[in-house]
């Protein structure tokens, strides 16, 4: 099996740095996360199903735990494997990333890493909604350790804070997919998690009353993982701490697990439920797209701005799912490609600074072009990315996120469009406003103006950490590049992913019409009837 | 076979058990060092064959006359494994100072200060108990088979360590331990007076002829009640649990480890035997417009008070443990948390309930013996370590220690994937099947809530700086700890793979257990009280709120 092959290479390379050598530790991290890559690429060129929007192999895994009805499914739709490439595509590259960046506990790190990314890919391919809860659960822990062993002077408390809303949040989401089951078991007499089997039973079956619960626990859980905007507040706090590497895999695609759970769970899982609730959650995406867009102006810390953009980024993302219309949701599943890869790499080049100059202030900060030419290049070029230039990736997903928005009406005339408006649609064009403005402030501040550095300058810590040429070297150029390539390419030619995103996407969302148009029925028909019965009673008198 | 000569063949391994103890108190006793050091070892080999008497037991133990004629088989092999891991722990902790003065030949030998004999054959006793527990047919029998567990533990607190604390802790421990007898046998006196009997069998087929007839008596019900609030005791549910926290911070490691495992087996298979004279398996109660409105599950009143005891066990048990500095107060708090998670268990009741229990009991077990392991493999000064600032930066000095109290921690939160994750989620799916869909959301916040301090056992050994204190930490002298501690680390992880099997093993435990009289008298005698009641039957409203699949 490739699928169990990708996932068991890290933890192999787990075991071998644990009794690995000092020094070997990164090299064998590289050629753990590079095999797990290889053969998930060799997967994705022969996965034949990229336009069926079926799961690949569609047959469910060994049975786990028979009493308890846990398969060992795993699969891949385009969707689940599309971001699972995003994982192992970025994955090597943190591990490059890392390599002058960390000199303490060196084996710890890179084996905490293979763990990080094995239960990532395991969330990403679990068909089985357990087997989905423990990757997702266990990318907490080596996250923690992350934060918590190589992060900056507030290291602690933002992993602490990290874990426990994570934590709590996500039993909400344990409750639901285990009520959902027992539903399902009173009906059928045997337990499963077969998360296509649950969606099948608790769409149809399911009282839209208990629907509207299982959706606000769903959603409760992913909220804070995505994150949204009350339960938002660990992120800044957890990127600001955490190491360079970290900060990508957080931002690439940790977060990601929040929207890929959004997607694949609750979206589809209870779509009565949904319909009820979206308009909420509709709104705090755009309270967080608002909100985390004027944070970030203020911003000082380069690390926390970007940090922030975050949650004003995927506010939009979330904006696009919720829209519950073809367009919005492919635009929602490239953005979250999108968001990891410009994202990721701005905080490695924020990284490479910071291994430079041992701050990420950004009022000690500035010129830097004038030093670091090849680093300029590649920091203007991703965060116009992530601001959204035409012909880079940033601009497909949030204009389609947007256009999904804007175009759905309820009461469109074309038939079915979605449940939001251009109403909401245009309060969260804003937010691109303030994304431009933040975004190139930080870049005039940083790249532009005239040279500052920090008093000690150039390299001059005392420890001698950081014996870096002043402008990038040849391995992170490599690091660098490959993202630039893609994000450049996804920009001009997002056909084929919309393509293969398409079918998913439209099984995720099957039910939703129908559903739709009977609740607007529902809700219309007293309006309707109303005049009908007041009119003869007006016209007697 | 005679009756008799039956029971006694299946306590095989109870007698392997007290063989093991008198040895033990024996060679205690002997003026050489290398048979004074085979003590625990001789634990371990009694404890080791009396597991592997009962796994090779042709008939897989089950015994005719017993309420739960297949629960000593489970219990019996899961204590056993339990107990040498413990016995592991307990290795070269008694006497440890005074050996060492011997060693250094500082003093001679004196048979009166030495305790590692009688603390040992102490420990056999009372995990023979455990085993007698759930072979009692009877409430004499039981009671006595509890006393068998908890005397022995008394004295095992304060000989454990020699300072103020622990005998402080053992009289603490002894007079609540002594009131909470006398609860729950004014308990069983008053199940004697509602049924005439002591048998546990007739006792159950009585109450269900009370059942029958239009409600359990009074009397009955509140025996049942007072038996359950004394065995709240031995399993630290509240309102007994306030003990737990000072007696086991004043015990020494391995007392502690063996009090927070031990008891609470015997004291939640004592728990289902009793309940088990009543069933689950619905009863009715009259409304005041004289409608009888039968329900399934345990009489109402008891599902009331164990509602209240689970859900008040696990809040207090979990917002106590945030508030302490000492590792050995929160792993009290901790243990009384997971009581109120086990009685789950016991109000979801037979089949799923059950089985999750069992698996519970027995993780919780290995949980706690990892974690316990973990800290005895470290002594501070010849000293238990005993705040966290004492382990801060662990992994620096034992990683091993370390690991493995990160991995016991992340166990007892429930993290996937260790094994306490699949026993967690087990329960609570057993409580939505039987329907309790609040206790399962209270049990789910509770689980948020203990994160607070399970993540103090991951981030202070493994990311805190070490603390001066902490300077002064050395390896136990034993290695048994150290053994213990990886091994039950590594099955934290390894069992996981295996959670089809252990759940077929307990669910074998409970097999055979049938709540209502079945193919004698009393089931004469409940149908003939039926055929009255039929008269009215349209009466009978089955109250659809509580969900039965």
């Amino acid at each position: 099996m490739l699928i169990w092959t990708s996932l068991l290479a890290p933890l192999a390379a787990a075991v071998a740095i644990a009794f690995a050598p000092k020094y070997a530790a990164k090299w064998i991290a590289l050629v753990g996360t590079l095999a797990s890559a290889a053969v998930t690429i060799v997967l994705a060129l022969e996965f034949p199903d990229w336009i069926s929007g079926k799961f690949w192999p569609s047959e469910p895994g060994p049975i786990w735990m028979e009493e308890l009805g846990i398969s060992l499914s795993v699969g891949y739709d385009s969707v689940s494997l599309l971001l699972a490439l995003l994982t192992v595509f970025l994955m090597p590259l943190c591990i490059l990333g890392s390599f002058s960046a960390i000199n303490e506990r060196v084996r710890e790190y890179y084996g905490y890493f293979m763990l990080l990314h094995a239960s990532m890919l395991l969330a990403f391919a679990a068909k089985d909604a357990i087997l989905f809860y423990v990757g997702y659960e266990f990318t907490l822990v080596p996250m923690l350790l992350l934060i918590a062993i190589w992060g900056g002077a507030e290291r602690r408390p933002a992993a602490i804070k990290f874990f426990l809303y994570t934590f709590f949040a996500s039993l909400f989401m344990l409750a639901a997919i285990l009520y959902v089951a027992w539903e399902r078991r009173v009906e059928f007499g045997a337990w499963s998690f077969d998360i296509d089997l649950l969606i099948s039973f608790s769409s149809s079956r399911l009282p839209q009353s208990i629907q509207f619960w299982v959706f606000a626990a769903l959603i409760a859980g992913f909220a804070v993982k995505i994150p949204l905007f009350p339960v938002h507040t660990w992120l800044p706090l957890a990127h600001d701490q955490a190491p360079t590497a970290g900060s990508v895999i957080l931002a690439g695609t940790l977060l990601k697990l929040g929207t890929y759970g959004a997607y694949r769970l609750a979206i589809p899982l209870v779509p009565a439920g949904g319909v009820e609730l979206i308009n909420v959650c509709a709104v705090l995406c755009i309270i967080a797209i608002l909100y985390a867009a004027l944070i970030c102006w203020v911003q000082h810390d380069a690390k926390k701005l970007v940090a922030y953009s975050s949650v004003s980024h995927l506010g939009v993302c979330m904006l696009g799912l919720f829209a519950l219309n073809p367009i919005g949701a492919e635009g929602a599943v490239f953005m979250m490609i999108s968001h990891g890869l410009s994202t990721g790499a701005i905080f490695l080049c924020i990284g490479m600074v910071y291994e430079r100059y041992h701050t990420k202030d950004m009022d000690l900060l500035g010129g830097l072009s004038r030093r670091m030419p090849v680093w300029s290049f590649f920091m203007v070029f991703f965060t116009l990315a992530s601001l959204g230039l035409p012909g880079l990736n940033g601009f497909v997903g949030e204009f389609l996120c947007l256009m999904g928005t804007f175009i759905a009406e309820h009461d469109a005339p074309t038939g079915y469009m979605g449940v939001l408006g251009p109403g909401y649609a245009v309060v969260a064009a804003l937010g691109l406003i303030f994304a431009a403005m933040y975004l190139l402030i930080m870049l005039g501040k940083l790249v532009w103006g005239p040279l500052r550095e920090p008093p000690h300058g150039h390299g001059g810590h005392s420890d001698g950490r950081s014996a870096l040429p002043t402008d990038l070297n040849l391995r992170e150029i490599i690091t660098l590049a490959p993202i630039a390539i893609v994000c450049l390419w996804m920009g001009l030619q997002p056909k084929p992913i919309l393509e293969a995103v398409s079918p998913s996407v439209e099984r995720v969302l099957a039910d939703y019409p129908a559903l739709v148009e009977r609740m607007y029925a529902d809700h219309s028909q007293p309006v309707v009837v109303a005049p009908a019965v007041v009119a003869p009673a007006e016209t007697q008198p | 076979m005679t009756a008799m000569a039956q029971r006694i063949d299946q306590l095989w391994p109870e007698l392997m058990v007290l063989t093991g103890a008198v040895i033990c108190a024996l060679i205690g006793l002997s003026r050489q060092r290398s048979m004074r050091a085979a003590v625990p070892i001789v634990a371990m080999v009694t404890l080791a064959a009396a597991v592997l008497i009962e796994w090779m037991r042709p008939n897989s133990g089950s015994e005719s006359g017993l309420l739960f004629p297949s629960l000593g088989h489970y219990v019996k092999i899961a204590i056993g494994i339990l107990g040498i891991g413990l016995a592991a722990i307990g290795a070269g902790h008694m006497d440890r100072k005074f050996e060492a003065q011997i060693a250094l030949g500082r003093v001679s030998f004196d048979p009166l200060r030495v305790v590692r004999g009688e603390y040992h054959a102490f420990f056999l006793f009372s995990i023979a108990g455990v085993m007698l527990v759930c072979g009692a047919s009877d409430l004499i029998w039981l009671f006595l088979a509890l006393e068998l567990v908890s005397l022995p533990t008394y004295i095992m607190v304060a000989l454990g360590r020699s300072n103020r604390a622990a005998q402080e802790a053992g009289i603490k421990y002894f007079f609540l331990g002594a009131l909470a007898t006398a609860i729950f046998l004014y308990g069983f006196a008053l199940l004697y007076g509602a049924t005439g009997s002591l048998d546990l069998i007739v006792i159950r087929d009585w109450l269900s002829v009370q059942s029958a007839l239009g409600g359990l008596s009074s009397m009955a019900v509140l025996g049942l009640l007072l038996s359950t609030l004394g065995i709240c005791f031995k399993i630290t549910a509240v309102p007994m649990h306030f003990y737990a926290p000072d007696v086991y911070e004043g015990a020494s490691t391995p007392v502690t480890a063996f009090l927070s495992i031990v008891p609470k087996f015997a004291g939640m298979c004592a728990l289902i035997m009793l309940l088990g004279t009543v069933g689950w398996n619905g009863h009715s109660i009259t409304a005041s417009d004289g409608v009888r409105i039968a329900y399934s599950g345990l009489p109402q009143p008891v599902t009331a008070v164990l509602w209240m005891v689970a859900v008040l066990t696990m809040t207090l048990g979990n917002l106590g443990g945030i508030l302490q500095k000492s590792i050995k107060r929160t792993l009290a708090y901790s243990s009384i948390s997971h009581s109120g998670y086990m009685l789950i268990g016991v109000l979801a009741g037979p089949g799923a309930g059950f089985d999750a229990l069992f698996f519970y009991l027995f993780a919780y077990g290995l949980m706690n013996c990892a974690a316990f392991s973990a800290l005895a493999s470290v002594e501070r000064r010849g000293n238990d370590v005993d705040s966290f600032d004492d382990i801060s930066g662990l992994r620096a000095k034992q990683p091993l220690a370390a690991g493995v109290l990160a991995i016991s921690a992340g166990s007892l939160l429930g993290l996937p994937p260790f094994l306490g994750f699949f026993a967690k989620a087990y329960l609570f799916m057993a409580a939505l099947e039987a329907g309790h869909v609040g206790l399962v959301v209270i049990a789910c916040v509770n689980s948020a809530i203990s994160a607070f301090y399970y993540l103090r056992f991951v981030l202070v050994p493994l990311v805190a700086p070490p603390s001066a204190r902490a300077d002064e930490l050395a390896a136990s002298n034993s290695a048994f700890p150290r053994i213990a501690a990886a091994v039950c680390g590594a099955l934290l992880l390894l069992l996981s793979a295996f959670v089809t099997q252990m759940l077929g093993a307990a669910s074998r435990a409970s097999s055979g257990y049938t709540p209502v009289a079945v193919g004698d008298s009393a089931q004469d005698s409940v149908q003939s009280a039926r055929a009255p009641a039929g008269g009215d039957a349209n009466q009978v409203v089955v109250d659809s709120s509580t969900r039965h699949p």
